[in-house]
């Protein structure tokens, strides 16, 4: 036996015929002929009889998962300035793992995974792995495995890998190691054994080159051309998240207390942002806000609600018990604020004249927002309608956050502050002859 | 004044106290935290699950960076064993686990404070794992420094816990009351000749070194290991080295113990909140006061391991109301056992905010509530 820079003088932990005795000694020799100093090679091991070798590595090992020690070798490659990352892992831990693999190769992670592929999980017994091909015998499936296997290599190969290679576990397969290793981005041996322990004692005489010929498992190289490889480069000067300019107090608001008030409405109706417009315009007028929306996990169709809390005090709690104000454009928005209405002794209910009156001890005004300003802005006309009546305050600073909110949005409000003065007009012409009336 | 959110104010101050790299897996409520981080930490990128995320971050952090994710219960509960290899590993890695209402994947978009206790059994063994809660917007921008810092000097996963209505509701902010933060780095190797993976600094805190280093050897493992970080069964020196695990984050504890206590003299009342319930529980107090009630508030940060300081605080007061969005208790389990103790009663909820009066009314309440009625 050659003594190894990369490996300790002692025997290996592996049963008597092992070809794990194999890959490791393969693994050593091909590290070295590559050039590399043990203390350049990071080993990533996982659980299975393979992975109690890395005390005798004398490179760097980091002893993982159950089926992990691919991702986790690709966070450590993409870590790594430089150096070489080698993952062992079985055919069980691959079969655990499969996503992991995929995405290695998907993404060009900077390393080496060797699947010991023994044909089954050695550590636990031997039950058959997703590689183990059909009718394979192991003391857990003694009649033969009944299910079919999948292909590793074409697996990996196809998500992109720039080096696929599966190679007999026998004789001296260090040329295809160095291969392997020399390769910039991601790569990945499937070595085929048999585990002498187990998969010999119930499959006497197999031989792993028949074995695998009978599975239809080639043994070859695959590639794909090259691509970037993955390595985290830090960028530490990201813009800060609270560039963003202030919002200066140009109002004064007339509200004394807290206010909470529910926008109801349907998806795309411009709910949220109306809500967040509002809470603008409050901060504008000098007042403390909070928003936050509530809808479906289909962010697309259904409800959309909205909270928005006003104060002059800080705001320390942000929830809604019973709102003071309910605004609602659309059934949707109906349905989901009905109950609460219903529990309204106070308040005050904006609501869409083309809706049906819910039950509620809420002060009631119906305009038709959605016929006027349309669903999308029927809400910041419901809203902007809130303000003038109450006064809570000024409609200009609402009016100021919805022109600055995007590009077209001068003229969304002009129009809606057209709309507003309609609506107002006739709301006062209508009071005026109520008042005649009377 | 900006109008602002709380996972916006979290990751700028993670990537301002130091923080690497961020790995993220898409889940509501932690969305934001990604959408941010992809934007602002110094690298970042998207893992196809969450057992990924976790075996990549580890990977980083063991070639020294100090890396970040954000999820909820159902990407917790993938990242467990994870969580457990970086534990024993020795490896720091931030949790931002924004919490919504389960059991399961339960409501994405209803907040809930209801992950404590899992938590508390995260580590197989019952290991303490480090859990520090944000408890306002303010908080986000100083808590989150903790978390790291607790990551990087005492070498462990820290789960940095918060809720979905303090991570997506957007709040009137003066971004000028921020104090500075302090970047953080991860203490070195004094001594890299003597190195050995797993043996303890004065403070029980092995000294680290990267992987890929080409001064030392290193072993990082995440089964029962002795110093050397070799594969121990029932060795003395990993059982020794497994029970430093635990007496490690004991020891510390102080370094990272933070609370804010509001204490009234006279008061006979100590209300205890934590999450959601710590912004109604403010309110609360303030509705309190205004009564002409005298009472104290307790809202810990550090929530795990549970610092000797509040069983002290606790001990003061013959009635306690512990406040938190979930039905069983967490906290107030944690502290004061199934059997609780005469005094001590909860103010809970299941899918809705506990409203400030809520605690009011329980304040004010006399005599003994069972312990499991809320
Ligand atoms: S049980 Fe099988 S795989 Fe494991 S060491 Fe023995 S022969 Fe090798």
């Amino acid at each position: 036996m050659v003594e190894s820079p990369f490996l300790s003088p002692e025997p290996l932990p592996f049963c008597p015929g092992c070809s794990h005795h194999l890959v490791v000694r393969q693994t050593a020799k091909a590290l070295t002929r590559l050039g590399l100093k043990p203390l350049e090679v990071v080993l990533v091991t996982d659980i299975g009889c393979h992975g109690i070798v890395d005390p005798f590595f004398r490179t760097h090992t980091v002893h993982g998962l159950h089926g992990r020690s691919s991702a986790l070798g690709a966070g450590i490659a993409a870590g790594l300035k430089k150096g070489k990352v080698v993952v062992y892992m079985g055919d069980g831990g691959a079969s655990i793992g499969i996503q992991h693999l995929i995405e290695c190769a998907r993404m060009n992670f900077p390393l080496t995974v060797l699947v010991l592929n023994n044909m089954l999980y050695g550590m636990t017994g031997g039950q058959p792995s997703s590689l183990t091909p059909c009718g394979f015998k192991t003391p857990l499936r003694p009649e033969g495995k009944l299910e079919p296997h999948y292909d590793l290599c074409r697996i990996v190969h196809s998500a992109g890998a720039e080096y696929v290679s599966r190679l007999n576990g026998t004789g001296d397969f260090s040329d295809g190691l160095v291969e392997a290793f020399s390769v910039p981005g991601f790569s990945l041996v499937e070595v085929v054994e048999i585990c002498t322990s187990y998969g010999l004692r119930y499959n006497p005489g197999q031989k792993t080159e028949a074995l695998a010929q009978n599975a239809g498992l080639e043994f070859g190289v695959w590639r794909n051309p090259a691509k970037p490889v993955l390595r985290l480069t830090l960028d530490t000067n990201r813009a800060s998240l609270l560039d963003e300019e202030p919002i200066t107090r140009q109002w004064t608001a007339k509200v004394e207390n807290r206010l909470g008030i529910l926008l109801g409405g349907s998806a795309g109706g411009g709910v949220q942002q109306a809500a967040e417009l509002l809470a603008r315009a409050a901060i504008v007028s000098g007042l403390y806000s909070t928003k936050k929306g509530t809808y479906p996990v289909t962010v697309g169709t259904g409800y959309s609600v909205a909270e928005v809390v006003i104060d002059r005090q800080p705001i320390l709690y942000t929830g809604i018990q019973t709102p003071d104000v309910v605004v609602v454009v659309s059934q949707d928005g109906l349905s989901y604020t009905e109950k609460l209405l219903s529990k309204m002794s106070q308040g005050l209910l904006i609501i869409d004249e083309s809706l049906t009156l819910p039950p509620s001890g809420a002060k009631v005004i119906t305009q038709p927002f959605v016929k006027m300003a349309g669903a999308k802005n029927a809400t910041l006309l419901a809203l902007l309608y809130f303000l003038k009546s109450t006064g809570t305050f000024p409609v200009e600073a609402l009016l100021n956050q919805i022109k600055n909110a995007s590009r077209g949005g001068a003229e969304v409000a002009s129009r809606l502050e057209v709309q507003l003065s309609e609506l107002t007009k006739e709301e006062e012409h209508r009071s005026a002859e109520e008042h005649k009336e009377v | 004044m900006v109008l602002t959110d709380g996972s916006r104010l979290i990751i700028e101050s993670l990537a301002r106290a130091g923080a690497d790299v961020f790995v993220g897996y898409p889940i509501t409520p932690a969305n934001l935290l990604y959408r941010y981080a992809i934007m602002r930490f110094p690298a970042a990128l998207s893992a196809p699950d969450e057992i990924t995320t976790m075996q990549w971050l580890c990977g980083f952090s063991a070639t020294g960076l100090l890396p970040v994710t954000a999820t909820s219960f159902p990407g917790f509960a993938l990242m467990l064993e994870s969580i457990n290899m970086a534990y024993m590993m020795e490896l720091p890695v931030v949790v931002v686990l924004a919490q919504r209402l389960g059991p399961a994947t339960g409501s994405a978009t209803a907040g809930a404070d209801g992950d404590l206790l899992l938590l508390r059994g995260t580590i197989s063994g019952g290991h303490p794992l480090p859990v520090i809660c944000i408890n306002s917007l303010e908080d986000c921008w100083t808590v989150p420094p903790l978390a790291l810092a607790t990551a990087a000097s005492l070498r462990t996963p820290v789960v940095l816990l918060t809720t979905k209505e303090i991570v997506m509701t957007q709040c009137s902010f003066d971004l000028k009351k921020l104090p500075e933060v302090q970047p953080i780095s991860r203490p070195g190797c004094p001594d890299v000749e003597h190195y050995e993976p797993y043996a303890p600094g004065a403070d029980l805190v092995p000294h680290f070194l990267p992987v890929g280093n080409t001064l030392h050897q290193v072993r990082l493992n995440a089964s029962t290991h002795n110093q050397q970080g070799i594969i121990q069964h029932l060795s003395a020196p990993g059982l020794e080295n497994t029970a430093r695990l635990e007496k490690k984050m004991y020891a510390n504890l102080s370094r990272y113990t933070r609370y804010s206590l509001d204490e009234e003299t006279g008061a006979d009342t100590l209300i205890v909140a934590w999450g959601n319930a710590a912004l109604a529980a403010r309110e609360a107090v303030k509705l309190l006061r205004s009564k002409g009630k005298k009472v104290s508030l307790l809202l810990p940060n550090t929530l795990l391991p549970v610092p000797p300081e509040y069983l002290d605080i606790i001990s003061r007061y013959p009635r306690v109301v512990v406040a938190e969005e979930n039905l069983s208790g967490h906290f107030r389990t944690v502290l004061f056992g199934v059997q609780g103790r005469d005094g001590v009663v909860g103010v809970n909820s299941l899918g809705k905010m506990i409203a400030p009066e809520e605690i009011v009314d329980r304040v004010m309440e006399n005599g003994r509530v069972a312990f499991f009625i809320s």
